[in-house]
C-alpha cells in the first residue's frame, strides 16, 4: 500500500510539473518504447513462449508488430493530434474564436490482460503517453514472465518518474483501485469490469472497459470453392491462430446453413491438418492454455454429456502441458455453458440454421459481442447485418484484421465494454477535450443585459434565429 | 442496491446544488400526499399511469400518483426496449418526426413553459427565453438541419496490412437510454439531452427534477401529447423513483446534477456496464485583470452570475480572483452596474430569479453566516426567507477554509479573492477540483496563453461568461469532479451513439504469410506487411531481406 501511495504521489508531482505535456517528452518516450521493442524482441518472444507457448511469428503478428506499428503511427501523428481543432461559432458572437484543445487527463491507470500481455498493456500506454499523461501499468499476474519483463525493462527505457509498472494480483489491483485516478483503462472480463467501474465511481474517474463476448462468424453460402477455402483459412487463423482462441476478438462460434455443414467440417479438418500437421495438439504453431484454472474451465465446458456428444473433431486434452486440441462441435445445446459464456479457448461450435438470415435474430438474442464477422458476397445481407445487429465492430470476409487498422476505433458496446482506442482514438481516450472560446470586449450587444423589456426580448428572438437584418432593423426602431 | 437507495434518499433532492439538505422538502410533500389520498381519491385514479390532467395544484397532483416502483419501471423499460428492437426509432424519418414535434411543442407552448419556469424559480421571462427556450429550439433546429450528415458513416483509410479493404465507422443508437435532469434549468437540461438521444435513434426515458415541480409536470404532459410515447417517456418523481430507475439496465445514462449523486449514478450504472455522461458542476472562477474594459467585463460577469438564474447555474461564476489593488475599483463597478441592472433594491427586482427551495435558501444562508465569512460582506447580504430571495452579495477575501470556498456556491453570493500578482490565481484554481468552466478577463496575450495551457476545466471562455455553452460547435462537459463526457450539437449525437467500426474485405489478396506453419520467409514478409513499408514488402516477396 505504501509503495502504491509513494509511486502515485511521485507521478502526480511529475504530472504537475508539466513535463509530460511537452511534445518532446511524448516523442522521446515513444521512441524509447520503439527502442525497447527492437532491442529486446527476443526476450519478449521468450516471455510470451513461457507464458502462453506462443510461436514467435504469432507473437510478432499479434503483439510486437502491432505495438511497433502503433508507436510508429503515434510518433508521426502526435503533434498533429495535439493541435487545437477549430470550433464553429455563430456570427452572432463575432468577433470570437472557438477551439477544442486536447489536454492530458493527469495520472492514469492501465490494467493489462494475460492473453496479449504486451499488446493490451503497451498499446494503451502509447495512447496515454501520446496524450501527455503519467501512467501506472498493472500487467496481468497470469502472464508472469511478461509481467516481470515489463517491470524490469520499462524503467530502463522510459521516464521512470512518470511511467511505472506495478506488478501483482487481485490484492494489488484492489489497492490501486482505492486511489483516485484521472482515468482507468481496463482490459478483461465483464465481471471485473463492473468492479473497476464501481471503484472508479467513488472518485468520478472516467473508465474505458475493453471486455469480450461471444463473437460470431456468419458463414453464408459461398458458391465459389476458392472463396470457401479462403474463408475457412481465415476462420482457422482467427480461432486457433490468435492465442489458441484466448482472444476477445477471436471467433467464438460459427453460424451456417444446415445444408453446408458437412462441407464445412471437411474443409476445416483438412485445413487444420495443413496448418498444424497430423498431431495438432503438439503443434509449435499453436499457443497453449494460459493456466490450470482456465484449462479446468474449458474442460468443464466439454464435460456436459450433450456437449461432448456434439464433438465432431478433436477433443483431446493434455493436462500436463495445458494443451487442448483444436476442437469442433456441431450444434451443442444452446443452453449449455459453451453457448452462454464466452469460450475463450480452442473450442469451436458450429450452429446450423435453416436460413442464414436467421443469424441476425440469433445474434440479437444474446449480449452484444465485441465483433461480428460475416463471410458473404450478398450486398443486401451485408447492409442488413450492419443495420440490424449491434457489436463493437463488424468485419466482412475476414477475421481479426480490423484490430490492426489504425483508422478504426477498437472497442465494445453493451456487455463487450465501452470507450475505444487504437490510433488517434487512443490519444482521445486519454485526453480531455477542452472547449476554449476567446472573445473581445468590443462590440457589446446591449439587449443581453437586464433590466428586461419587450424590445430586448424581441431582439434576442431575432438574434437566436440568426436574423441579422431583422436585428439591424430592430435596433433602428423599424419593423419589416 | 441498498446503499444506493440510502445515498439517494439523503442527497438526491439536492441535485445540482451540491449538498443534501432537501429532505424537509420531500417530507412536506409526503404529508400532502396523505391529505390528497383522503380528500381527493379520484385524483389518484385519473393520474394513474403518467396521465396528468392539467390540475392547478401541481404539487398535489404529482404526489397523488401511486408510487412508481421497481416493477413498474421494469415494465416501462421492457416496453421501450420492444419499441427499440422493432427498429422504428432507428429510421431517419422517425428521428426527424420527433424532432419536429419538439420544435412544434415549444412553439405552441412557449407561454406555458415560461409560466412553469416562473413558478419554479421566478425566472424572468427574458431569461427563460435566452437561457432555456431558445437554446432548446436552436439545438432542435441544428439537429433537424444536420442529422442526415451526422448519420453518414465516416470513411476511414485502411493500411497496406489489410489491403485490399475499405473501412467505415457507422453511428448506431445505443438502445434505451435514461436522462436524469436537474432543477436549475429544468427545461433546457431535460430536453437538450433528449434531443441528442432522439437524434441518435434511441428510445429514451426522461426523469425531470422534482425540485422544479411545475416544469416537471409540464414536461410530462407535453411529451405525452406531442411525442411517440412508445419510445419516449417522462417519469416524474423523487428519490424512490430515481432509485427504481437506476436499478434497471440502461444502454446509456446522462445525468445532470451534483458530484455526490453523480457517484451514486455511476456506481449503479457499473452493475450493468452502462456508460454514463455526468454533467456536474464545480467552483467556476473568473480571473479579472486590471488592463480591461471594466464596464464590459463587469456586465458580462453579472450576466454570468446574477442574470443567470441568480447564480444557480453549473457554469455560473462562482468566485472572482483579482489583484489587491484592483479589487476596490472592481467592486465599485459591480455595485454600479448591479444597480443599473436590478435597480436600487434588487430584492424587489422582477429581473432576477429566486432561490429554488427553502432548503437551498437555508444552505446559502449558512454559507453566508459562517463566523469568519459574515464580516466579509461588502455588498448585499439582505435576505427574505418568505420570498426565498437573497440580494446579490459580494464578499471580499473570505478565508480559503471557509465552507463558501470549499463547496460550489450555487447562489447569488460572490466571493472576491485578491492576490498580489494575477498569475498567483493559477495556484488558487489548481488547489481546487477541476471546474466546469474557467473565465478570464484580460487583454494580456501571454496571460491568456498561460491560462489556457495551465488551467484544466471543462470549458474555458476568455473575456466573457456562459456564451461558450451556447455554441453548438463546442463540446459541453466537465473533467475530473466536474464530470465525464460531453454533449451539445454533434457531440450530443455522438454521446448517444455507438461508433461501430466496419471493415470490408474481399476474398482476393490472401497472403499465406498469415497462416501456419510459420517459416522464416513468412516472418520477414509479415514484418514488412505490418509496418506497411512497400519496399520491404517487395524485398520480402522476392526473397531478399533489408536487414
Amino acid at each position: 500500500m505504501a509503495e502504491v501511495e509513494k509511486s502515485l504521489a511521485e507521478l502526480r508531482q511529475t504530472f504537475r510539473s508539466g513535463r509530460t505535456r511537452s511534445v518532446a517528452w511524448r516523442k522521446t518516450q515513444l521512441r524509447a518504447l520503439l527502442d525497447l521493442i527492437r532491442d529486446k524482441e527476443d526476450l519478449i518472444f521468450e516471455a510470451l513462449h513461457q507464458d502462453l507457448g506462443k510461436h514467435p511469428v504469432e507473437a510478432y503478428r499479434d503483439e510486437v508488430g502491432v505495438v511497433t506499428k502503433s508507436a510508429t503511427y503515434s510518433l508521426s501523428n502526435v503533434e498533429k493530434w495535439m493541435a487545437p481543432k477549430k470550433g464553429d461559432l455563430p456570427l452572432l458572437f463575432f468577433p470570437a474564436k472557438g477551439e477544442v484543445l486536447p489536454e492530458p487527463l493527469g495520472v492514469v491507470l492501465i490494467f493489462g490482460s494475460w492473453n496479449f500481455p504486451f499488446d493490451v498493456t503497451l498499446d494503451p500506454l502509447i495512447g496515454a503517453i501520446s496524450a501527455g499523461n503519467a501512467v501506472v501499468l498493472k500487467p496481468s499476474e497470469h502472464a508472469p514472465a511478461s509481467s516481470a519483463f515489463l517491470a524490469r525493462t520499462l524503467p530502463i527505457y522510459l521516464d521512470d518518474s512518470a511511467i511505472r509498472v506495478i506488478e501483482g494480483g487481485a490484492g494489488v489491483s484492489e489497492q490501486l483501485l482505492q486511489h483516485k485516478w484521472d482515468k482507468i483503462f481496463f482490459t478483461g472480463s465483464p465481471r471485473v469490469g463492473r468492479l473497476v467501474m464501481t471503484a472508479a465511481a467513488k472518485h468520478l474517474t472516467p473508465v474505458t472497459l475493453e471486455l469480450g463476448g461471444k463473437c460470431p462468424v456468419i458463414l453464408d453460402s459461398l458458391s465459389n470453392p476458392s472463396d470457401a477455402k479462403v474463408a475457412v483459412k481465415r476462420i482457422i487463423g482467427g480461432k486457433w491462430g490468435a492465442c489458441s482462441g484466448q482472444a476477445c476478438v477471436g471467433v467464438d462460434y460459427i453460424l451456417l446453413e444446415d445444408k453446408f455443414k458437412t462441407n464445412l467440417i471437411e474443409l476445416l479438418k483438412k485445413t487444420i491438418k495443413k496448418f498444424y500437421g497430423e498431431d495438432p495438439i503438439n503443434s509449435k504453431s499453436i499457443a497453449r492454455i494460459v493456466n490450470k484454472q482456465q484449462f479446468e474451465r474449458l474442460r468443464n465446458l466439454l464435460q456436459d454429456p450433450l456437449v461432448s456428444a456434439s464433438i465432431v473433431h478433436g477433443g483431446s486434452l493434455d493436462e500436463e502441458k495445458l494443451l487442448i486440441e483444436p476442437t469442433i462441435l456441431l450444434n451443442p445445446p444452446l443452453d449449455a455453458d459453451i453457448m452462454t459464456e464466452e469460450i475463450f479457448g480452442p473450442l469451436l461450435p458450429i450452429i446450423t440454421l435453416d436460413n442464414i438470415k436467421e443469424s441476425i435474430d440469433f445474434i440479437n438474442s444474446r449480449p452484444k459481442p465485441l465483433a461480428v464477422y460475416a463471410f458473404t458476397k450478398d450486398g443486401t445481407f451485408k447492409r442488413q447485418i450492419l443495420a440490424e445487429t449491434s457489436s463493437g465492430s463488424v468485419t466482412f470476409n475476414d477475421i481479426l484484421v480490423q484490430f490492426v487498422c489504425d483508422g478504426l476505433p477498437f472497442g465494445g458496446v453493451g456487455q463487450s465494454g465501452f470507450g475505444r482506442y487504437h490510433g488517434k482514438y487512443s490519444f482521445d481516450t486519454f485526453s480531455h477535450e477542452k472547449a476554449v472560446m476567446h472573445r473581445s470586449f468590443f462590440p457589446e450587444i446591449e439587449p443581453r443585459y437586464p433590466p428586461w423589456n419587450d424590445f430586448k426580448l424581441k431582439f434576442i428572438r431575432l438574434a437566436y434565429n440568426f436574423d441579422y437584418l431583422g436585428m439591424l432593423l430592430a435596433f433602428m426602431g423599424l419593423k419589416r | 442496491m441498498k446503499s444506493i437507495s440510502v445515498g439517494l434518499s439523503r442527497h438526491c433532492s439536492a441535485v445540482g446544488g451540491g449538498i443534501g439538505r432537501g429532505r424537509a422538502f420531500s417530507y412536506g410533500f409526503t404529508r400532502k400526499r396523505n391529505q390528497t389520498q383522503l380528500s381527493f381519491p379520484h385524483l389518484i385514479t385519473t393520474s394513474y399511469g403518467f396521465k396528468s390532467c392539467s390540475a392547478t395544484l401541481s404539487v398535489v397532483e404529482v404526489e397523488g400518483k401511486p408510487k412508481f416502483d421497481v416493477d413498474k419501471t421494469a415494465l416501462l423499460v421492457k416496453e421501450l426496449r420492444e419499441s427499440f428492437n422493432s427498429g422504428r426509432t432507428k429510421s431517419y424519418e422517425w428521428r426527424i418526426s420527433q424532432l419536429k414535434s419538439i420544435d412544434k411543442m415549444i412553439d405552441e407552448n412557449e407561454k406555458k413553459i415560461t409560466e412553469a419556469l416562473h413558478k419554479d424559480l421566478s425566472k424572468p421571462e427574458l431569461e427563460a427565453f435566452i437561457a432555456e427556450i431558445s437554446q432548446v429550439k436552436s439545438s432542435c433546429k441544428l439537429a433537424l438541419k444536420e442529422l442526415r450528415n451526422w448519420m453518414i458513416p465516416e470513411q476511414v483509410k485502411t493500411s497496406l496490412a489489410t489491403y485490399p479493404s475499405s473501412a467505415e465507422i457507422v453511428s448506431e443508437p445505443l438502445g434505451v437510454v435514461l436522462v436524469i435532469s436537474t432543477w436549475n434549468f429544468p427545461f433546457l437540461l431535460s430536453l437538450d439531452p433528449v434531443i441528442g438521444a432522439i437524434s441518435a435513434g434511441n428510445a429514451v426515458v426522461l426523469k425531470p427534477s422534482e425540485i422544479a415541480p411545475a416544469t416537471s409536470l409540464l414536461l410530462s404532459s407535453l411529451v405525452e401529447e406531442y411525442l411517440d410515447n412508445s419510445a419516449i417517456r417522462v417519469v416524474e418523481g423523487a428519490v424512490d423513483e430515481t432509485t427504481a430507475l437506476l436499478e434497471q439496465k440502461w444502454d446509456k445514462i446522462l445525468y445532470t446534477g451534483s458530484a455526490r449523486v453523480g457517484r451514486i449514478v455511476m456506481a449503479a450504472a457499473a452493475k450493468h456496464l452502462t456508460p454514463v455522461t455526468l454533467e456536474l458542476g464545480g467552483k467556476c472562477p473568473a480571473v479579472v485583470d486590471s488592463n480591461i474594459n471594466l464596464q464590459v467585463a463587469v456586465r458580462r460577469i453579472i450576466t454570468g452570475k446574477w442574470a443567470c438564474n441568480n447564480g444557480q447555474a453549473c457554469i455560473g461564476v462562482d468566485y472572482i480572483i483579482t489583484t489587491k489593488e484592483f479589487a476596490p475599483k472592481l467592486i465599485d463597478s459591480i455595485r454600479y452596474e448591479l444597480e443599473q441592472f436590478f435597480g436600487k433594491d434588487p430584492m424587489e427586482s422582477k429581473d432576477i430569479s429566486r432561490i429554488v427551495s427553502s432548503s437551498h435558501f437555508a444552505r446559502l444562508i449558512k454559507l453566508l453566516d459562517e463566523d469568519k465569512v459574515s464580516d466579509k460582506v461588502v455588498l448585499g447580504g439582505q435576505r427574505d426567507e418568505n420570498q426565498l430571495k437573497i440580494a446579490p452579495t459580494i464578499l471580499l477575501d473570505v478565508p480559503d477554509d471557509s465552507q463558501i470556498m470549499q463547496e460550489e456556491i450555487f447562489g447569488p453570493l460572490m466571493p472576491i479573492l485578491t492576490v498580489e500578482n494575477l498569475k498567483d490565481s493559477f495556484e488558487v484554481i489548481k488547489s481546487k477540483s477541476k471546474p466546469l468552466a474557467a473565465y478570464l478577463f484580460t487583454n494580456d496575450v501571454q496571460l491568456k496563453k498561460d491560462f489556457v495551457q495551465n488551467i484544466s476545466s471543462g470549458g474555458m471562455l476568455i473575456n466573457d461568461t456562459i456564451l461558450h455553452v451556447a455554441t453548438d460547435g463546442l463540446p459541453f462537459g466537465g473533467v475530473g469532479e466536474s464530470g465525464i463526457g460531453s454533449y451539445h450539437g454533434k457531440f450530443s449525437f455522438d454521446a448517444f451513439s455507438h461508433k461501430k467500426a466496419v471493415l470490408y474485405r474481399s476474398f482476393d489478396g490472401d497472403t499465406s504469410v498469415r497462416y501456419p506453419p510459420y517459416t522464416p520467409k513468412r516472418v520477414r514478409l509479415m514484418k514488412a506487411l505490418i509496418s506497411g513499408n512497400i519496399i520491404s514488402i517487395i524485398l520480402a516477396l522476392i526473397g531478399w531481406s533489408k536487414d
